[in-house]
């Protein structure tokens, strides 16, 4: 679901189609029958936007089946890996109570500052917490912050008081019982008034779940931004964890929830990320406007006292070392005062909107084309807001000619000689120019050569970005302002060592930047760290991104070049090839592969066990013994590895001390996989149906609440981000989705000036169903108009019964979808389909609502 | 010897990336059509439509439906077959079509001289001019990789193994497995051009399909272009000996004639 992975991912497609070769069930969840579809073994059509209604249904008839009622094994999994048996507090109001919202809603005003975040409304989430015991006593975060207390009395201090839970689910306040009032009125036959398919087509994917599910065996969700691209794309996400904890299925083989990436290195640039919310190993980027003013402070808001991520102050420290070396201190908190705040949402809509204010000068575009993305005529017109914008890249793209070629200035709208934008190009190396690595969508790195010398003067996007270091470097060394001293501190030393020869003049080592990505120990490079178990919160570690800590263990060992596969006929984790993050751990919380006792749930599931009679050397720190009994397996154990499964947790400790032996989910501050989210997501602990922000029907399960109350609208109000009305405008009556195709890559600046590529896939086009067609007067091949509130462009039609009319809600809707990977450079030309995408966006993560809104369709 | 190898295609684990048609173009340099400057087909996702001298590799997209999302989309990769009775290296006349040490067919280059005699003669429309070349063209089954022990371009690229390259020996067995795991299952499913028995002596790149052969543009019952010979043969005797029948009334008529007239004249010769 969420996913046309044969198009989109044909390379990892080879693993589904082995599966299915070896008897596994293939289902194909989607608006459209695709390639993916093609080789399923049941294709099951569903409107864009849907999804959650879908796996709600899923989630009601899981929970009211017999399987999961008779077989033992789903309530042992779930009462005990998961917070299904733990009681909430009694303020907590569901949207069953309150018509489409939970308890601690709240209004909305943007600040002065960066008026840029667009939430329609905020939830305090104090409702939505677990009924708990007394705080333990001791000293408050205010007093420990105050007097400059250790970190791990800072975390004392965190302690919440013990989770009150009914193991045998009947308090009316558990997960479970809330979970049952919360999905009660998801019944397969409103799925198929919703979600347009037909009921008998759900109760057999249902049915193939629950079959597929339990100690022998187990199911897998493959999505990926079909899924993300909503108002509400975290809660599918979220619905679908839920569901695979519920059935068991989460930290086992075969189980679990692949998020396929968008491209190649994609999961590296979130790891090490290019993100603006997050810094290093999703650690939250320090803030302006959340408590943040000292690193204690930051500490204190965002770490949980338990469970393992309890260990970020180690982490956040390790961080700032690599950051600013031996200027970093304990004295001056390791240098956090220089370090940059955010001061809200500066997400791509975000900071598109403030460009269209003029809030921002300049710009720098590397690896994306903007000028064909999100509503791409605001997008535009704010590049033109700019006084300078740098674009590198493969090619002349739209977004380096949108000043001349764009749409606006060929219809005369637009005069060039009003642009003030002072435009750079840089001629950009491609990934087999260089050395580097990717991480995949496995969370895996890989280590590649250069395989090529690039033509002409291009360079690489290393090279950009360490030259552009050091020439800033040299900008404020004389400064005396306060703001510059981070710039001064920065530590930044990747050049080549001597005798190492760069690939191109003035370029970086790139396994430099890996050798500072995993840490060393400080003040020592050359000793680097095996594992982020190592790492320290004193300052004598430094480690630029704690999960990838491991990858490099030693000076002469770079474990991501690994080549080593698994023999045939063995289980195979490949853990010899390449190195996946966490601590080349290939399936997280793999502890829930086994069952209470440590046994694997099955003979053929099993991953990960406890050995009782593995004989340990004494521990390498004290020199004491410790008892037999060991987490071994085929992958590398996600649990403290001479944990018993038997151990009791003490209540009142921090860290890993409270967690017992069957807490499997070791990441979650109690150890348990959360089915209901107490914190964390912006829009609500469990996952609702809410309809796109442009839908042509009504919430038929919330009226009161038609989107979500949360989700994002920027540029409110403005000429250049026009909405449709919110329920069934009668000038935009379809449904329009936005995707991909195998042939061409994203934007096209990959795909659409290679002419291999180009002819097989040579124009835009929109793909529409016969009964459509035959209504509109358009014939194959005929040119259409595609229309919406922000703009229309022109294609062929691809007539089909791919993608046709769905009954919803007792309404015929007809549903049309447009690959949008054209623009007007390079070999294959075409409009821009993102020009009819809205700037209306998910509240988590603020990503756009590419994925179902609404349109007209007009014979041109 | 090596063995004779070629390439089964299990086209119910096709998902129409058209890997094999790009991983094709790349290692053989071909160029792409009008520099990849092209209309939408608007066949289904078929923008390449055809196998010729640039394209050697073909993805067929087959949709199948009796109404919105009621029905099945068929894809397959089609290569050239390399018969074991190949009519085109029969009518070359240059004998620049050869059969190679692994009972494949591949027609050399600089050899050819562009008469076209070969694409008349191929009963599936496989071959025809490179324009870049001026020489017939079509799949050599990467003669030059094989060679040096590399697999062909396109079942190297191939991500779902639609495409499987090797012994034909070893390819039949698996495919006639396939086949029987697919009719468990119920499919009907069938193999084009595995038998040794069957037309052309085999296909050295045979198919599993599920539906006609003709759905998926292949002859039911491809022939050699001499497939007439003999009939015609056996005419061009008939009519020979009907000719010299002919002529031996002929011959005889105008020594009667002869004779007669002299009987009649008379007179004059004196033969």
């Amino acid at each position: 679901m969420g996913s046309n992975m044969a198009e989109c991912h044909p390379v990892a497609f080879r693993w589904p189609m082995k599966a299915k070769l070896n008897g596994a069930k293939l289902i194909h969840v989607d608006p459209r029958f695709t390639r993916t579809s093609a080789v399923a073994d049941l294709h099951v059509p569903i409107r864009a936007g849907s999804d959650i209604a879908f796996l709600g249904g899923l989630i009601n008839h899981v929970i009211h089946s017999e399987r999961w009622n008779k077989d033992p094994f789903f309530k042992d999994y779930t009462v005990h890996y998961t917070n299904l048996a733990t009681i909430v507090n009694e303020d907590f109001k569901d949207t069953e109570d309150l018509e489409g919202v939970f308890s601690g809603l709240m209004g909305y005003k943007e600040p002065d500052f960066w008026p840029y975040n667009g939430f329609l409304g905020r939830y305090d989430n104090k409702t939505w917490q677990y009924e708990r015991g007394p705080k333990p006593p001791g000293p408050t975060t205010e007093e420990v912050i105050k007097q400059r207390g250790s970190f791990d009395d800072l975390l004392r201090s965190l302690r919440k008081g013990t989770a009150k839970s009914d193991p045998t689910l009947q308090h009316p306040r558990c997960v479970f019982q809330l979970l049952r009032k919360h999905f009660s009125r998801y019944t397969p036959e409103m799925v198929e008034q919703i979600c347009g398919c037909p009921k008998e087509k759900f109760l057999r994917v249902a049915e193939t779940l629950l079959e597929n599910s339990g100690r022998d065996r187990t199911s897998a969700f493959a999505y990926a931004v079909a899924w993300t691209q909503h108002t509400y794309g975290v809660q599918i996400i979220s619905c679908c964890a839920l569901l695979e904890q519920l059935t068991g299925n989460m930290g086992r083989p075969g189980g679990g929830i692949m998020a396929l990436r968008g491209h190649a290195a994609i999961q590296g640039s979130t790891d090490v990320p290019t993100l603006y919310h997050s810094i290093h190993g999703y650690l939250n980027a320090p803030s302006a406007v959340r408590p943040h003013d000292t690193l204690r402070d930051y500490l204190a808001a965002e770490t949980p006292p338990t469970g393992y991520w309890a260990n970020g102050p180690k982490w956040m420290v390790s961080y700032l070392k690599s950051v600013y070396g031996d200027a970093a201190t304990p004295e001056n908190d390791f240098g956090y005062d220089w370090h940059p705040k955010i001061l809200g949402d500066h997400s791509h809509m975000a900071c598109f909107a403030a460009m269209n204010e003029g809030k921002i000068k300049g710009a720098v575009i590397v690896g994306q084309n903007p000028a064909t993305s999100l509503n791409g005529t605001a997008t535009r017109r704010a590049l033109r807001q700019l006084d300078w914008l740098v674009v590198k890249d493969n090619w002349l793209t739209e977004t380096a000619t949108h000043w001349y070629l764009g749409p606006e200035v060929k219809n005369g709208e637009v005069k060039i000689a009003d642009i003030k934008t002072e435009i750079f190009f840089f001629p950009s190396t491609q990934i087999a120019e260089y050395d580097g690595s990717y991480t995949n969508t496995q969370r895996m790195l890989q280590w590649h050569s250069m395989a090529a010398k690039a033509p002409g003067d291009c360079r690489t996007d290393s090279w950009f970005y360490h030259n552009l270091a050091k020439r800033l470097k040299k900008a404020y060394a004389d400064s005396k302002l306060s703001r510059d001293q981070g710039w001064k501190n920065v530590t930044w030393d990747f050049d080549p060592d001597p005798g190492e020869t760069p690939l191109y003049p003035g370029e970086i080592s790139a396994l430099k930047v890996l050798r500072e990505i995993n840490g060393y120990a400080t003040g020592n490079p050359k000793q680097h760290l095996k594992g982020f178990g190592e790492l320290k919160d004193d300052g004598s570690t430094t480690c630029a991104s704690w999960i990838y800590c491991g990858c490099f263990p030693a000076w002469d060992q770079n474990l991501t070049a690994r080549r080593e596969p698994d023999p045939p006929g063995v289980p195979g984790a490949h853990l010899k090839w390449g190195w996946a993050w966490p601590a080349n751990r290939r399936n997280i919380y793999n502890r829930a592969s086994a069952d209470l006792n440590g046994n694997p749930w099955s003979e053929r599931k099993r991953w990960v066990w406890w050995d009782p009679n593995f004989v340990n050397p004494p521990d390498p720190k004290t020199g004491k013994p410790i008892p037999r009994g060991k987490w071994v397996g085929y992958d590398v154990p996600d649990f403290t590895l001479t944990m018993p499964p038997s151990h009791q947790g003490k209540p009142d400790g921090i860290i890993m001390e409270p967690l017992s032996g069957t807490d499997a989910y070791i990441m979650r501050p109690e150890g348990k996989g959360w089915i209901f989210v107490p914190s964390g997501l912006v829009d609500g602990p469990f996952p609702t149906h809410y309809e796109p922000h442009e839908s042509p029907v009504q919430n038929l399960l919330y009226p009161k609440q038609q989107s979500s109350p949360v989700h994002k609208v920027w540029s409110q109000g403005k000429p250049w981000n026009q909405l449709a009305a919110p329920v069934g405008d009668p000038k935009y009556p379809y449904v329009i989705t936005t995707y991909r195709l195998t042939e061409h890559y994203l934007a096209g600046a990959m795909s659409r000036w290679l002419p291999w590529l180009s002819e097989l896939q040579p124009e835009l086009f929109i793909e529409l169903g016969k009964d459509l067609a035959r209504e509109k007067g358009i014939k194959n091949l005929d040119h259409v108009i595609i229309s919406t509130p922000r703009s229309h462009v022109r294609a062929k039609a691809l007539v089909t019964d791919r993608i046709g009319v769905l009954k919803v809600a007792g309404k015929t809707i007809h549903h049309v979808g447009m690959p949008w990977h054209w623009g007007w450079m390079g070999l294959s030309t075409g409009d821009v389909v993102n020009d009819l995408t809205a700037w209306v966006g998910d509240p988590n993560v603020s990503i756009h609502e590419g994925k179902a809104f609404v349109c007209n369709v007009e014979r041109a | 010897m090596p063995e004779p190898m070629g390439f089964f295609t299990d086209t119910t684990v096709c998902i129409g990336c058209k890997a094999c048609e790009v991983a094709c173009k790349e290692w053989n340099q071909l160029p792409a059509e009008n520099g990849g400057v092209r209309e939408l087909s608007g066949d289904s996702y078929d923008n390449t439509r055809r196998l010729d001298g640039i394209h050697w590799r073909h993805v067929r997209f087959i949709e199948q439906f009796k109404g919105p999302y009621d029905g099945r989309w068929l894809m397959m990769s089609d290569v050239c077959k390399h018969c074991v009775q190949a009519g085109c290296l029969e009518v070359c006349p240059t004998g620049a079509i050869i059969r190679t040490e692994f009972d494949t067919v591949v027609i050399q280059s600089d050899v050819c001289n562009g008469c076209r005699a070969c694409i008349a003669a191929c009963p599936f429309g496989v071959i025809d001019i490179n324009p870049v070349s001026g020489t017939a063209q079509k799949c050599t089954l990467c003669y030059d990789r094989l060679k040096v022990g590399l697999e062909p371009a396109c079942s190297k690229a191939c991500p779902t193994d639609s495409i499987q390259f090797g012994s034909i020996a070893e390819l039949r067995a698996r495919a006639q497995k396939r086949v029987e795991q697919l009719k468990a299952q119920g499919v009907d499913a069938h193999l084009y051009g595995a038998e040794p028995s069957g037309p052309l002596g085999g296909l050295n790149s045979f198919y599993l399909l599920v539906d006609k052969d003709e759905v998926y543009g292949l002859p039911h019952n491809p022939q050699l272009p001499t497939r007439n010979l003999t009939k015609s043969a056996s005419w061009s005797v008939a009519s020979a000996a009907v000719l010299g029948v002919l002529a031996l009334v002929g011959l005889r008529k105008r020594r009667m004639d002869e004779h007669a007239g002299g009987g009649a004249g008379g007179t004059g010769h004196a033969s």
